[in-house]
């Protein structure tokens, strides 16, 4: 079968902007392939290049070697069978809660109308009707992660890439986002790349973990297939005996690669 | 939320009361000084220099009375505002355009860079006489030497708006199907519109500047033509007049600019707004 997404040995150097003979390689000779329909966590310590990693994959940063297939089509450009869904803010903050999920349906030439429909269905689906003239300042951080979802999701990619995207959030609100994230994408089970740097998230909403080294020339060091029953909740699950099992074979390799990024933070 | 409300009002309130007993006490210390009855002349040899140098306030008061009733005024006040709303539309316009063109384009910006820099340090109200030749004594020359005014402010700001697009909102976008120009409409120029509204205000100002020192170098009408005229006859009361009229207008002028920010702009938290949920 053709995996949804393939990185195949990409590496990303980039060159330092005060002295260009200065190099930095973020991401070595990895390679990482998702199967249609499976979620994937990769984890690493802080700085070990996991975001890189996903913009390669979004085709938003073209890497100095190797290649990104999408469902076996070599990718140039943008991708556009993927949604993004950022550690930081994205969302057009002069557009309120409806203009932002109409957003790209509306760069697809949807009708406003039919764009508009939609887009009130989601944002119920994501707990969030009634709030379709708030602006972003307005909501609290938890609710701009689900409109940024709600913008996600309405254009139904077969590629979700995650970038931390509950890190901000407090913990409660959090492992509520996860369920619900976990809900809706049991709904059509699409292939997702979930970045984390918190192992148990990791654990709780995968298929599969895969383990990056510290940077810099992070690449993946461990994968582990996550057999836990689904559906699955995210906060129960953590006290199941295989949940534990796994924490445990999984943190054993990626401690070391923890303390190697803790001590290169201390020196910079 | 109520109560908070009502103990800002009250503070507002108190704030314009305040303000209004400043103005009334300078209008007062300014009849009373200039008065050349009513005070012994204490600094001035002859009682009437003080009235000579800065007017008398009921003598000014009465000149903009004249101006409204006999309705002389409209012609001039209608040419200055003509000339300031234009080369604030055009100076805007053209500021918006090339500020989006070179923060957009690397090599183009780089080419521009020390002459737009030159442009900027140049005393542009020097141009004024080059303008004359250009576009005659008529409205054409102010609004030119207003544009040049306006321009470089409302470009800088945009520019600067444009380079400050957050990366993030701008790879969202690209990630959820925006084309070029899709960015530019719906990212780009949403975002430099907060910066060219912060420089609005300080355009109508200078794209008044630009209209009344057109006209005092050289007119028929206006305001400031009013002004030349009557600086001529050493008439300070009318001089004064022509200012506090300008003045006035200047502040309308802000003020649409304002109300037309707040419309635009609701997306903006204010600063203090906790309206969260």
């Amino acid at each position: 079968m053709i995996p949804a997404l393939a990185l195949e040995n990409v590496t990303c150097t980039f060159a330092s902007r005060e002295d260009p003979s200065r190099r930095y390689t973020a991401v070595r000779d990895t390679t990482l392939v998702v199967r249609a329909g499976e979620f994937v966590s990769v984890v690493g310590p802080t700085g070990c290049g996991k975001s890189t990693l996903l913009n390669v994959a979004a085709g938003l940063l073209a890497p100095s070697a190797g290649g990104v297939k999408v469902h076996g089509e070599p990718l140039g450009g943008v991708n556009a069978r993927a949604g993004y869904m950022f550690q930081s803010e994205a969302l057009m903050p002069w557009r309120n809660t409806l203009a932002n999920v109409t957003a790209g349906l509306e760069f697809r030439g949807v009708g406003r109308a039919e764009a508009q429909a939609r887009a009130r269905e989601w944002l119920k689906r994501v707990g969030l009707g009634g709030f379709e003239d708030r602006y972003p300042h307005q909501l609290s951080g938890g609710m701009r992660k689900r409109v940024a979802l709600a913008q996600m999701l309405i254009l139904d990619p077969q590629i979700l890439l995650m970038d931390e995207p509950f890190s901000a959030l407090d913990i409660q609100t959090r492992q509520l986002m996860e369920n619900e994230l976990l809900e809706l994408w049991s709904a059509n089970r699409r292939s997702v790349v979930f970045i984390t740097h918190d192992l148990e998230e990791a654990i709780a909403l995968s298929d599969r973990v895969v383990v990056l080294s510290a940077g810099p020339a992070s690449r993946p060091i461990g994968e582990f297939a996550v057999d836990l029953p689904r559906p699955r909740d995210v906060a129960d699950v953590r006290l199941t005996p295989r949940f534990i099992e796994l924490h445990t074979r999984i943190w054993g390799v990626m401690k070391e690669e923890v303390l190697k990024g803790y001590a290169q933070q201390q020196r910079h | 939320m109520r109560s908070s409300n009502g103990t800002e009002g009250r503070a507002r309130w108190r704030l314009r009361v305040y303000q209004a007993v400043l103005l009334a006490l300078l209008l007062a210390a300014w009849y009373v000084l200039t008065s050349p009855t009513l005070l012994p002349p204490f600094y001035f040899s002859n009682p009437k220099q003080a009235a000579f140098l800065f007017g008398e306030p009921l003598e000014v008061a009465g000149r903009l009375w004249k101006w409204f009733a006999s309705g002389e005024i409209y012609i001039h006040l209608w040419v200055t505002l003509v000339e300031t709303l234009l080369a604030f539309a055009i100076g805007t316009i053209l500021g918006v355009i090339f500020g989006l063109w070179l923060a957009l384009s690397p090599t183009a910006s780089a080419i521009f860079e020390p002459y737009i820099t030159a442009a900027n340090a140049m005393p542009r109200v020097i141009l004024a006489p080059i303008f004359f030749i250009w576009f005659g004594l008529d409205i054409g020359s102010k609004v030119a030497l207003g544009v040049t005014l306006v321009f470089f402010i409302v470009f800088f700001n945009v520019y600067q708006g444009v380079r400050e697009v957050s990366p993030v909102v701008l790879a969202n976008a690209r990630m959820l199907g925006a084309t070029r120009r899709q960015l530019l409409r719906h990212v780009y120029l949403p975002s430099a519109m907060s910066w060219v509204f912060a420089s609005l205000h300080n355009s109508v100002g200078l794209a008044f500047v630009g209209a009344v020192v057109g006209e005092y170098l050289g007119s028929a009408r206006g305001v400031g033509y009013l002004i030349l005229q009557a600086e001529g006859v050493f008439d300070m009361n009318t001089v004064v007049a022509g200012v506090l009229l300008l003045t006035v207008f200047a502040l309308i002028l802000d003020g649409l600019v304002g109300l037309a920010e707040r419309r635009l702009m609701v997306w903006q938290p204010r600063s203090g707004e906790t309206e969260r949920v």
